[in-house]
C-alpha cells in the first residue's frame, strides 16, 4: 500500500510516499502501528490519517484501492 | 475561477472578493495573512508553505459549507498560497460577504480558525540559523470530534 506523506514527515522518510506490506484491507489503527514498525524514524510523529481526501478514525477500515495519506499538525494561514 | 484554491502564485484580493458580491450581500468582509519576520523575538528570514493540494482545496470548501449552516446568506471564498514567500508576502486571502455586516465579521474569523485545524497546508519556517516544519499550537484535527 502507498501512502503520500508531507511536511516533517516526508522530510524524515526522504520521499513524498512510503510502502507498506499490509493485507487487502487494514484499519487505520492498524495502520499506524505498521507504520511505525517499519518506519522508526517516525517515533515520535503526531500525524492523522486521511482517506480518499477526508480525516478518518482508527476504526476506518483502508484498501489497496483508497488513497491514503498521513496528515501531519497542520499549520496553514 | 475557483471560490476555494491553492495556488503558487501570488494572490489577487480583488478575485475573491469580486466572487462574494451579489445584489443580496452588502458587507463583505476581507482578512488577508501575511508573512510575519518577527515571532517571539525570533526573525524569519522567508517561509514556505506545503499542501496537500486537492484535500486542502475540499476542506476549504468544507470550511465554506459550514459557515453556510452557521451564518444562511454568507457566501465565502478563500485562496492560499503555496510555495517560498517572502516578508509580508500574503499567504491566505479570506473573503466573507452577507447581507448585513454582522455576520461577515464572524464568519470570517471562524473560517481563519478553521483553516488552522482542518486543512493541510504545512509552514516551514527558515531563520537565519536554522529551519522548521510549524504544527498546529492548539488541538489537534477537530474535524473528526463529532460537531
Amino acid at each position: 500500500m502507498e501512502i503520500k506523506v508531507f511536511a516533517s514527515i516526508k522530510e524524515k522518510v526522504g520521499s513524498d510516499t512510503i510502502d507498506l506490506f499490509v493485507g487487502d484491507s487494514i484499519s487505520v489503527g492498524d495502520l499506524k502501528n505498521h507504520i511505525f514498525v517499519d518506519y522508526p524514524e517516525l517515533d515520535g510523529e503526531v500525524f492523522q490519517v486521511a482517506k480518499n481526501e477526508a480525516f478518518v478514525k482508527d476504526d476506518e477500515l483502508v484498501t489497496s484501492s483508497d488513497t491514503v495519506a498521513l496528515i501531519p499538525p497542520v499549520s496553514g494561514g | 475561477m475557483k471560490m476555494f484554491e491553492v495556488i503558487s502564485e501570488p494572490l489577487d484580493i480583488n478575485k475573491y472578493h469580486q466572487m462574494t458580491i451579489n445584489e443580496h450581500q452588502g458587507a463583505v468582509c476581507t482578512f488577508t495573512g501575511h508573512v510575519r519576520e518577527w515571532t517571539k523575538g525570533t526573525r524569519t528570514v522567508h517561509l514556505e508553505y506545503e499542501a496537500y493540494i486537492p484535500m486542502a482545496e475540499k476542506m476549504l470548501a468544507q470550511i465554506g459549507d459550514e459557515i453556510s449552516e452557521r451564518w444562511p446568506g454568507v457566501i465565502t471564498s478563500i485562496g492560499h498560497r503555496i510555495g517560498k514567500l517572502e516578508i509580508s508576502d500574503i499567504a491566505v486571502v479570506i473573503v466573507t460577504s452577507s447581507p448585513h455586516r454582522t455576520d461577515s465579521y464572524r464568519a470570517n474569523e471562524y473560517a481563519v480558525e478553521r483553516l488552522k485545524e482542518i486543512v493541510p497546508i504545512w509552514k516551514k519556517e527558515i531563520w537565519e540559523d536554522g529551519e522548521e516544519w510549524i504544527g498546529d499550537s492548539r488541538k489537534y484535527h477537530s474535524s473528526v470530534e463529532e460537531k
